[in-house]
């Protein structure tokens, strides 16, 4: 895989990953022209394209769309189900995932991203293990910001049953 | 806001911010960035936006560089300068303070920097350098999400070269308890060997290892090296297929856990990749492909739910059926497949159908014609992805008879298709076919004018290139020449008189040449319409001076008849004033040629393209204006280089990058050499008046007749030398097509007609279209097609000629045995010469293997002396080599033989133990390496353990990293039973990588045999090559300063007691054959050499317990890997 792009409907930009290296300038060119190419096409035709010297695979959920440009030899279809499973992973996580979840929570996303695909290739795709990978990390984070809180005594009832939900995992 | 406000907003981030847990997007919209994102979708204008984001941009700034931000701040901030980053504003400043959270922060804070650091940066971004100690750092960690972070970090983006500093670790972390620790590892080494392959070259054993790890997800990460490592060189990877193929089979068998289920259907990810490392080792290979026949049946009857993951592996399974060594029933179920995608409803599924059929349609035609009716709904399909997929399926079925349909629907796509990529592809495709398979003259002109204008400036430039080229060669008939160049004025003529201002400047320049050289065909056609035509082009706005060029040198070939001079006069008038040199030019020569016409006709000779030219390189013709310009006091010519070397020496300073401009300026006057009126900027700036680089410039350098020179017979003549041109072999070119003109009749009406009720007209269009696509010819479409006759036959350059030229090279290779004899006798009486010493028989040896026991290993020149006359026949395994047993080998006496047969000049210097290389029932291989002084030699022994003798042995080696040479003539071709033939190679580094291997075949045949081959390979480490260099304190001062690729490291020091640097540099002395320059204090300089005589310093230094080294060389990834050496010398001890 080459890139993956997030972006909305109106053509803003949620999300990044460049597997390949570009300057900044090719990947604004691209990234511009790309989701112009996306948004003209109407929603019965084809998810795959093929754009300049690249093949594009992309889908939309509800009001965001998730496009992914491939090597010429790579399967489309299962191209099409990496993003699949990358929503499944979203929502899981998030909890019925939405495009606001997304846009405050990008840093998120792109954890999970991170321990889904790794250099362009397909990581893991048991999604128990990602999940696992994430909220291990997320641990971490969860014990801080728990003392953090009990410091600032402003600790809410239903924290603790959420992480400790997390333990179980 | 006030600053207590601020800080106590700060101080408590976690609890209103982004990082609590799952689902917080409540939470999230009070923090910073919150307020942030909210502030944007507030905005109305792109302008506020850019306002508010500088005001963010230069508030983050302000924080991230200030001492008291604490690093749970500095999280939060690189949070909001990768949004700003993402909405498209530089936050440039932010990426140092990115690398240093990474480093300074605690797990959760290192998080958010690395992967700020990752988005922030690409692998060639210079502060990424700063990101390796931080990796080492945490990889060393004995938190485990730490070193999961550093290898995440690793796997996107890591810089070259810097792999060497922490490849130990990673290849440590292949062992690690964990499962995403090793998955991540071997991810990271992926990513390495693919923008470093020679780097993890050493641990390809490690990869086998990984790919047997119990953990699937382990196995399913390293079939991405192994996929590409197939890639590159499928014959090495195939004692894996067996592997492959089981693992497939319980990967579709369902033998795997649960949790790698996709919606039910077993891994699908990890068994496409299986299927396509089985597609590249079973391609043109039947016995592999023999034993995947019966997993892919499998496959293809297991994925039946109807979703779209068991498609892609439906797919995948397709297109590796079809690559492999074709099975029938296999085919046939594939081809069903297809079928079922083609007609599937949904759009994907027929665009991947439609890819399909292109991938297969030139193996089976048929396929096409059962789709035949789906393709033409395809053609009209309201999508454009799915209209250009049938157009690539429509461009391989092309033939004779449906060209003219086919390149219809191509026009017609190109008309309304605004895409670039696809325009320049296309474009090519309809010349391609229209060269091919021109039905007539009419059709071919027109078919290439709508190419030319749709196509404009964007085709490749071969395009007009190559259709000047055949107008101007002509093909078999003088009489259709004719008709097709005046076909090609005609309708020129008429294009010009109708809108040319509309025509790309490409297809200008092409009708400008036309109507140039070929006008005067059309008799009726005035000279003079034609030239007040062009003249017309000059005048317009947009003609590019290129253009312009193009025309005035048609015009200038153009102005012979009366009428059409004082058009000439008027025209060239207005541009030998142009400020454009070139231009200029054009119209000087307009301007004197068309007022004498005989100059003019021997210059520019109507119709003689086709005319060999007669150069006079030494430009002969000069020599009278040369001596009168002497005699007048000229100074005398000095060729460019000359004229440099002068100045260089007149000025202190030499300023290579402007040494061109000298030459150019003095000759930009010159007439030599303007063949072309494009290439004249460049090429008289080089040439100048200079003889000898006239000569290559191209053709004649006086003959004024431009254009005609640049497509000349030859086409481009410009890099081309004259002489080539007499010596020209017509060969038709093979053909692609699939098509066969003979049975064009009969399938015409074999067409069958699948559809119930089909409309007229699409089925006039696919009798049209699939016409020349019968079934019958399907069986030698598998095959060579026979050649179909081509209407316009290139005249290509003899083809194959690098085969026929190795099969010489082979068979001279492989001498007669008859001679073989005697030579053998004459080395053996002759210890000095060094070729092969090939001894005849066990017994003769077996003397010298006792003599050698106690030699252990070594074997003087002495002993290889008696050897010669010694002819006692005591046998291998009596007492005195039984006595000698210490050597490791499972046969000693075997290897002591063979270090016997050490060719004698070798027998003094220290060789490898000899390892055995492969063997069967008949041959034995063995190899050692010898280090000379100034090379190494590589010694194969073929030790003949057959009854009967073997003959026509022929070694062949082959590496990527070396230069394999055959010391002279010890090419061995002979070994009778039970003898030991040797060969030996000088190996020198062609490139330098850790390890370096030699792979080899041997082929050989009995008397009474068939040719048999054994294939081997060899590795060595690069320290075998590596020699002292010395060379005195001063040398190595200034040589240390010329090299340009370095590397540096901090080595563990050794410290026997005495002195650690010395100790430590003598140790490495020792065992790299380093020359210690010499030791100062806490710093030491050694010096080494890579055989022949590539340098490389290196300069130690202690520091704070270990030893900072720094290696120099001018020659790339020799100090890495010199380094790894080191290292490890280090580490042994």
């Amino acid at each position: 895989m080459q890139f993956m792009l997030l972006f909305s409907r109106q053509g803003k930009l949620r999300l990044q990953k460049w597997y390949v290296p570009l300057s900044d300038k090719e990947k604004k060119k691209i990234t511009r022209e790309l989701v112009q190419t996306v948004l003209a096409r109407k929603p019965k035709m084809c998810s795959f394209l093929e754009w300049r010297d690249m093949k594009i695979v992309y889908k939309r959920y509800a009001s965001l769309y998730f496009c992914c440009a491939i090597e010429n030899q790579d399967n489309e279809l299962i191209t099409l189900e990496i993003i699949h499973r990358y929503v499944e992973l979203l929502d899981k996580y998030f909890g019925s995932v939405c495009e606001l979840d997304i846009i405050f929570n990008f840093e998120k996303a792109y954890f999970i991203l991170d321990e889904f695909l790794l250099g362009g290739e397909a990581q893991e795709t048991s999604k128990k293990n990602v999940l696992k990978a994430i909220e291990q990390a997320d641990l971490l984070q969860e014990n801080i910001d728990f003392q953090m809180r009990l410091f600032a005594g402003v600790m809410l009832p239903n924290m603790v049953s959420e992480s400790s939900g997390l333990f179980q995992n | 806001m006030s600053d207590v406000v601020e800080k106590t907003l700060t101080a408590l981030p976690s609890l209103l911010s982004l990082d609590s847990q799952p689902g917080s997007t409540k939470l999230s919209s009070t923090s910073k960035l919150g307020t942030l994102i909210r502030g944007i979708t507030e905005l109305t204008s792109k302008h506020e936006e850019e306002k508010l984001i500088q005001r963010e941009l230069v508030s983050i700034k302000e924080q991230v560089s200030s001492p008291n931000t604490s690093m749970r701040q500095m999280k939060e901030l690189m949070v909001r300068a990768i949004y700003c980053e993402m909405l498209g504003y530089e936050a440039s400043f932010s990426y140092i303070h990115a690398i240093k959270l990474a480093q300074q922060g605690t797990a959760l804070e290192k998080r958010v920097g690395y992967l700020a650091v990752s988005l922030f940066l690409n692998e060639s971004h210079e502060l990424l350098l700063l990101l390796v100690n931080t990796v080492l750092k945490d990889l060393q960690s004995t938190n485990l999400i730490e070193v999961c972070m550093a290898l995440t970090v690793v796997s996107q983006m890591f810089p070259k070269d810097m792999i060497p500093a922490i490849l130990p670790l990673v290849e440590e972390k292949l062992n690690h308890p964990k499962e995403i620790i090793r998955r991540k590892a071997v991810l990271a080494l992926y990513k390495f060997y693919l923008i470093a392959p020679n780097q993890v070259q050493h641990i390809h054993n490690k990869f086998r290892k990984a790919l047997c790890d119990k953990d699937p997800g382990v196995m399913t990460a390293s079939l991405h090296i192994y996929l590409q490592m197939i890639e590159e060189n499928p014959e090495g990877y195939k004692d894996l297929a067996a592997s492959f193929v089981t693992i497939l089979k319980q990967v579709v068998g369902g033998k795997l856990p649960m949790d790698f289920n996709y919606h039910s259907v077993p891994a699908p990810w990890l068994q496409i990749q299986l299927l396509r490392i089985l597609s590249l080792l079973g391609k043109n290979d039947p016995s592999t492909s023999e034993i995947m026949y019966e997993v892919l049946d499998e496959s293809l009857r297991r994925a039946e739910i109807n979703h779209n993951i068991t498609y892609a592996i439906l797919y995948e399974c397709v297109k590796c059926i079809y690559t492999i060594d074709p099975k029938s029933d296999l085919l046939e179920k594939a081809a069903k497949c297809i079928g079922n995608f083609v007609l599937s409803p949904k759009i994907n599924l027929k665009y991947l159908g439609l890819k399909a059929l292109t991938y297969v349609v030139q193996q089976d035609p048929k396929l096409a014609l059962q789709h035949q009716m789906t393709i033409i709904e395809c053609l009209d399909h309201p999508d454009l992805i799915i209209k250009r997929e049938t157009l690539e399926i429509l461009f391989r079925i092309t033939n004779a008879q449906n060209v003219t349909v086919i390149v219809d629907k191509m026009l017609e796509f190109l008309r309304i298709n605004k895409d670039d990529y696809t325009t320049i592809d296309l474009v090519g495709k309809v010349a391609e076919l229209a060269e091919k398979y021109a039905p007539d003259n009419e059709w071919f002109i027109e078919t290439m004018s709508t190419v030319f204008s749709v196509g404009g400036d964007l085709m490749q430039p071969d395009i007009p290139n190559s259709f000047l080229k055949l107008l101007s060669e002509g093909f078999d008939s003088v009489e259709e020449d004719r008709k097709l160049r005046l076909f090609a004025v005609d309708s020129y003529v008429s294009l010009l008189q109708g809108e040319p201002g509309k025509l790309p400047q490409r297809f200008l320049q092409v009708i400008s040449w036309v109507l140039g050289e070929y006008s005067f065909l059309r008799e009726e056609l005035e000279a003079a319409t034609v030239l007040r035509l062009l003249a017309k082009l000059l005048d317009m706005k947009n003609t590019s001076s290129e253009t312009k060029s193009w025309v005035l040198m048609a015009m200038t070939k153009l102005c012979e008849r009366g009428a059409g001079v004082s058009v000439a006069q008027e025209v060239s008038e207005t541009y030998s004033s142009s400020l454009d040199t070139v231009l200029r030019q054009r119209a000087q020569e307009l301007q004197h040629l068309s007022r004498h016409s005989e100059l003019r006709a021997r210059v520019l000779p109507r119709d003689a393209g086709l005319e060999p030219l007669e150069v006079d390189s030494s430009l002969s013709f000069l020599d009278g204006f040369v001596s009168e310009a002497l005699a007048a006091g000229a100074a005398p010519y000095k060729p460019p280089h000359q004229r440099q070397e002068e100045l260089a020496q007149a000025k202190a300073l030499s300023l290579e990058p402007y040494g061109l401009s000298l030459p150019i300026s003095m000759s930009s006057c010159s007439i030599a050499d303007r063949q072309s009126p494009t290439l004249l900027s460049i090429s008289s700036g080089l040439s100048g008046e200079s003889p000898d680089l006239s000569h290559k410039g191209g053709s004649s350098t006086l003959k004024l007749d431009g254009v005609k020179r640049l497509w000349g017979r030859e086409g481009y003549l410009a890099q081309r030398e004259p002489v080539e041109e007499s010596a020209r072999v017509e060969v038709p070119s093979p053909l692609r097509s699939p098509s066969q003109q003979g049975e064009a009749d009969s399938s015409h009406s074999q067409t069958p007609i699948p559809t119930p009720e089909p409309e007229q007209e699409k089925q006039q269009l696919a009798s049209s279209l699939f016409v020349g696509l019968s079934s019958q010819s399907s069986v030698c479409l598998m095959g060579k097609s026979e050649p179909t006759p081509q209407r316009f036959r290139r005249k290509a350059k003899s083809p194959g000629s690098s085969s026929s030229a190795s099969e010489k090279t082979s068979n001279s290779l492989v001498s007669t045995p008859s001679t073989v004899d005697n030579l053998m006798c004459n080395n053996l009486l002759d210890s000095n010469i060094t070729s092969e010493l090939v001894v005849s028989s066990l017994e003769q040896t077996s003397q010298l293997s006792q003599g050698l026991a106690a030699a252990n290993g070594t074997c003087d020149a002495e002993l290889t002396d008696s050897d010669v006359k010694g002819s006692s026949p005591s046998l291998c395994g009596d007492n005195a080599v039984a006595a000698a047993d210490p050597a490791p080998h499972e046969d000693p006496c075997k290897d002591l033989l063979l270090t016997s047969h050490l060719p004698a000049e070798l027998s003094g210097l220290s060789h490898s133990e000899i390892t055995p290389l492969c063997s069967n029932q008949s041959l034995d291989l063995s190899a050692s390496h010898v280090q000379k002084e100034d090379s190494l030699v590589l010694v194969v022994f073929i030790y003949n353990s057959s009854d009967s003798d073997i003959q026509q042995i022929l070694l062949e080696l082959d590496s990527e990293e070396i230069e394999v040479s055959c010391v002279c003539d010890s090419a061995v071709q002979e070994a009778s039973s039970h003898s030991v033939a040797v060969c030996q190679y000088s190996l020198t580094v062609k490139t330098p990588s850790v390890h370096v291997e030699v792979v080899g075949t041997v082929s050989y045949q009995f008397p009474a045999g068939t040719p048999q081959s054994l294939q081997f390979s060899y590795k060595l480490p690069l320290t075998c090559f590596i020699r002292p260099l010395t060379v005195s304190t001063e040398e190595y001062g200034t040589m240390w300063l010329d090299f340009s690729h370095d590397t540096k490291q901090n080595l563990t020091l050794i410290s026997d007691g005495q002195e650690p640097l010395a100790a430590t540099l003598n140790v490495l002395k020792k065992k790299l054959q380093l020359h210690v320059v010499e030791i100062i204090g806490m710093e030491g300089i050694v010096a080494c050499r890579l055989l022949q005589d590539q340098p490389c310093l290196m300069h130690c230094r202690l520091n704070a317990g270990t030893l900072a080294v720094w290696l120099r060389s001018p020659v790339p990834a020799l100090p890495d890997c010199l380094m790894y050496h080191c290292q490890r010398a280090l580490q042994e001890h």
